[in-house]
């Protein structure tokens, strides 16, 4: 039984996952958890399949869908236990003018105050650059600290950014 | 008067307490309804958003189909939220980002307390609904925030699909 780790980037058009999912299955591996998007007008995949056949097979079988306008990879995973968290999960969101720069540093600010960044999204419209991540924060961070950093760190790069506690999905 | 766009420093700026008395405070009210209503589909506008850091906007649900307490016409002075309950999940657009869109919680049940132009009147709004969204964003344009500091989630934030006109939104 192997897990494959497959991503498909490249030229959008209708019909790509319908494809991609027809072949996976007709190699008998079962299309576990995904995630697609338009990331500007570039069609963008990540799935992670599990089944008999091996990275090579599958990857052959995917050539078709390549049609000289998409990139795939096939990657053979271990499989990944589910971790609980580390602690609480913070939203943070960032907008200003767009420059180099703005999601190394701020996600380094992040990662140095041993945060991990569980979802992330960016999004450039014109000059202006928006990011939303949620974060995921040991106990022992220093929440203050953080949020200080951040703004510190933000107002060098001309940005705002806002930090605050995700509400649980109690419903 | 022209509408600013992010990115700008002027929109996240603290806005300051105004006096309502004050001719350039007065004037400022009415350029700001003059300058909503020419704007297609703009139910409010901040003083921020015209580069001016006033605690002050005008808002007017009435024609907008979500709407359902409705006080018409409103120019608020100096705002501030009283009373907030009964968070719910909504779509947000502003005249200061045209492209975005994002989910936002706010209170669909509020009190906010202000003043009136000219005579400085106190009044308590108390409102449900979209008027209370439109209230909310708002007040938050006035201490320099923007829709997007209050996105709900990684996923929450999309490109406009809908466009009214013009500079035109749902929301201002």
């Amino acid at each position: 039984m192997t897990s494959l780790a497959i991503t498909v980037v490249g030229h959008d058009r209708p019909g790509i996952i319908a494809q991609a999912a027809e072949v996976l299955s007709h190699c008998g591996m079962n299309l576990e958890d995904s995630s697609m998007t338009l990331l500007r007008g570039h069609f963008a995949m990540t799935l992670i399949c599990a089944g008999d056949a091996d990275s090579a097979e599958v990857e052959a079988a995917l050539e078709p869908l390549v049609n000289g306008s998409l990139d795939v990879t096939v990657r053979e995973v271990p499989e990944e236990p589910d971790l609980p968290p580390l602690g609480s999960s913070y939203l943070v969101t960032v907008h200003g003018a767009d420059r180099l720069g703005i999601v190394a540093r701020l996600a380094g600010v992040i990662a140095e105050a041993g945060g991990n960044i569980t979802d992330l999204s960016t999004r450039l419209s014109g000059t202006l650059y928006v990011l939303v991540a949620e974060v995921d924060l040991p106990r022992s961070a220093d929440v203050v600290a953080l949020q200080a950093r951040l703004t510190e760190v933000s107002a060098d790069l001309g940005v705002d950014t806002t930090m605050r506690l995700l509400e649980n999905d109690q419903l | 008067m022209e509408v600013i766009r992010a990115p700008s420093q002027i929109l996240s700026a603290s806005a300051s307490l105004v006096d309502p008395a004050h001719p350039a405070v007065v004037q400022l009210c009415a350029d700001l309804i003059a300058t909503m209503r020419v704007s297609p589909g703009c139910v409010g506008l901040a003083a921020p958003q015209v580069g001016v850091a006033a605690q002050a906007f005008c808002v007017d649900v009435s024609a907008h189909p979500k709407a359902r307490t409705s006080h018409g016409l409103l120019v608020l002075l100096n705002a501030e939220i009283v009373e907030a309950s009964r968070n719910e999940k909504g779509r947000e657009g502003c005249m200061s980002v045209p492209d975005l869109t994002g989910d936002v919680k706010r209170a669909t049940k509020i009190t906010v307390a202000g003043q009136l132009p000219l005579n400085g009147e106190r009044v308590l709004i108390t409102t449900d609904a979209f008027e209370a969204r439109a209230l909310q964003h708002e007040i938050d344009h006035c201490k320099g925030m923007l829709f997007l500091d209050r996105v709900i989630g990684a996923h929450a934030l999309y490109a406009r699909k809908v466009y009214l006109g013009p500079g035109g939104t749902e929301e201002s």
